[in-house]
């Protein structure tokens, strides 16, 4: 077992996995974590900690996961390459292992012009495919970058992102195969809406076996409205939102819209589950937590699978 | 080369707003080419200062020099105007940082030590290429490990905006960077690029860790050339 985390053997265990997302408030308000982790708990097998998400500072993603742990969840802990140097890295990933978080998340992070510092310096000392690497290394070689070795044990489940619909679109397989290479254990994609787009690019995966060698997450998330879809659409570098589906989040009229958006996110995960090398789902309910039930039991997802 | 842009007006009229005596002094190498600092800007800074104080009713003496290069003893001590610097309360110096330093430090040298002021009157940016009329881009950030020869001729650590050895990133969109559509992203250019060279296989490998001792990171920097001191 790499960390025998709870996200690790369903996976091993070839279980359909659910991942839930939590976004830390922004100070140390312990009760919004424990608001959010009560209507997770039991509709999901790892919750991610998002890292300073789009730049805006909040807890950090280390204290969020720990107060994750004590209410009985399991974190994914997302570590941002935009924030920290390989030094804190390392040490907030002991900090993390010895809190006993299991899994964690390599990303380079969005540019800091998008938060609420944009005249902050930025750090990016190593990228995320680095820092797979770096995690990687501590792990089953049990030193640090410099190759000192590291006191006590260190265990981490893998994870990183990837987003099919970004460009070029032809490469994008093979940075995931570089994420592979780097030894990344699961991979989270982008939230996916463009269905077509992302059948070719796991034909890409398959062809090339990359879903034998790490577990492929697809990325779903429900559309709350009409000008969500759109604002997505417009100012989310990365994210392709067909016209159709806006025309059918439109149609279903005042009232219904939310349903409607949650009733596609519903059939998205139908879709995904029959694509060959998905073993799981990473539903993104943004702010939206108190609909995750809902979702994973429409959905068919419940009840999650025990150890 | 090095590229500039002056300072707004009225900053650096404030900086000098105590003194009397005043020296524009332009430098006649890369910020004269990307026309932030040169001979011809130095005039017109120095008239638009004449003017603005001239009209507020305060008696000021504004002059203008130009040497070749600030950043060069050999050139600084071409300068026929020293007595003059001698009398100056200020000098403005248009040039890059680097010049705005060498020339306070070559000033203070050649007056046996008298303490010279001087501010600047640029803001320098970056090393970059003139792309078109007006129109400069960042190329280089001296990281001092270069990393070219992988990447098709085609920067990462300068031109991605996250300086990614193993991009592009999930924000590259339509050949653009996630932080602007007029920014290029660099990681689809190098992937264009080694395409068309057939050399794809360049970047398939993962790429370690950057060293970063020889760009600033390693604190200022030094070159010393044996073969070449006296």
């Amino acid at each position: 077992m790499k960390s025998g985390s709870n996200l690790e053997r369903l996976l091993e265990k070839g279980e359909f996995v659910v991942t839930g997302e939590l976004g830390p408030p922004k100070g140390p308000d312990v009760k919004v974590v424990k608001e959010k982790a009560a209507l997770l708990k039991g509709n999901v097998d790892a919750v991610n900690i998002t890292d300073n998400q789009t730049a805006i500072v909040r807890m950090s993603s280390i204290a969020t996961s720990r107060i994750l742990i004590e209410e009985g969840l399991e974190p994914t802990m997302q570590m941002v390459a935009r924030d920290r140097n390989r030094l804190a890295m390392m040490s907030d990933l002991f900090g993390a292992s010895a809190f006993g978080i299991k899994n964690m998340l390599c990303l380079s992070g969005d540019h800091q012009r998008f938060g609420n510092h944009p005249e902050a310096k930025n750090v990016f000392d190593i990228d995320s495919i680095q820092m797979i690497y770096m995690v990687k290394t501590m792990r089953d070689e049990h030193k640090i970058i410099c190759g000192e070795e590291i006191e006590g044990d260190f265990k981490m489940l893998i994870g990183a992102v990837c987003n099919p619909f970004a460009d070029p679109f032809h490469y994008r397989v093979h940075r995931l195969a570089k994420k592979v290479e780097a030894g990344v254990d699961f991979i989270q994609t982008q939230c996916i809406y463009d269905m077509k787009r992302f059948r070719e690019f796991m034909r890409q995966v398959v062809d090339m076996g990359l879903q034998e060698r790490c577990k492929i997450l697809a990325g779903i998330t429900p559309l709350k409205s009409v000008g969500m879809a759109r604002y997505m659409a417009a100012n989310v570098s990365g994210i392709i939102i067909p016209e159709e589906m806006i025309d059918r989040l439109r149609g279903a009229g005042k009232g219904n819209v939310a349903s409607e958006g949650i009733k596609m996110a519903c059939e998205q995960i139908q879709e995904v589950r029959e694509i060959k090398g998905i073993a799981g789902i990473h539903l993104m309910a943004i702010e939206w937590e108190h609909k995750v039930h809902e979702i994973v039991e429409m959905a068919g997802l419940l009840p999650r699978p025990r150890l | 080369m090095i590229t500039a842009e002056r300072k707004p007006f009225e900053e650096i009229k404030e900086s000098i707003r105590d003194f009397k005596k005043i020296m524009v002094l332009g430098c006649g190498t890369c910020v004269a080419v990307c026309q932030a600092g040169g001979e011809k800007e130095a005039g017109i800074l120095a008239s638009e200062l004449r003017l603005a104080f001239g009209n507020e009713g305060k008696k000021v003496e504004v002059s203008n020099e130009t040497v070749v290069r600030q950043c060069d003893d050999e050139f600084m001590a071409d300068t026929t105007f020293l007595e003059k610097v001698r009398e100056t309360d200020v000098i403005i110096s248009i040039a890059c940082g680097v010049g705005v330093q060498h020339a306070c430090n070559f000033f203070n040298r050649a007056m046996d030590g008298k303490p010279i002021r001087v501010v600047p009157g640029l803001n320098t940016t970056f090393m970059g290429a003139n792309i078109d009329l007006g129109l400069w881009e960042e190329r280089c950030i001296g990281c001092g490990d270069c990393v070219l020869e992988r990447t098709g001729g085609i920067c990462p650590v300068t031109r991605c905006a996250k300086s990614l050895l193993n991009g592009p990133c999930g924000g590259s969109s339509d050949g653009k960077c996630e932080i602007s559509k007029d920014i290029d992203c660099a990681w689809h250019l190098i992937i264009e690029r080694l395409e068309a060279l057939g050399e794809l296989e360049r970047i398939k490998p993962v790429e370690l860790y950057k060293d970063w001792r020889p760009s600033h990171s390693g604190g200022p920097r030094k070159i010393v050339r044996e073969d070449l001191r006296l």
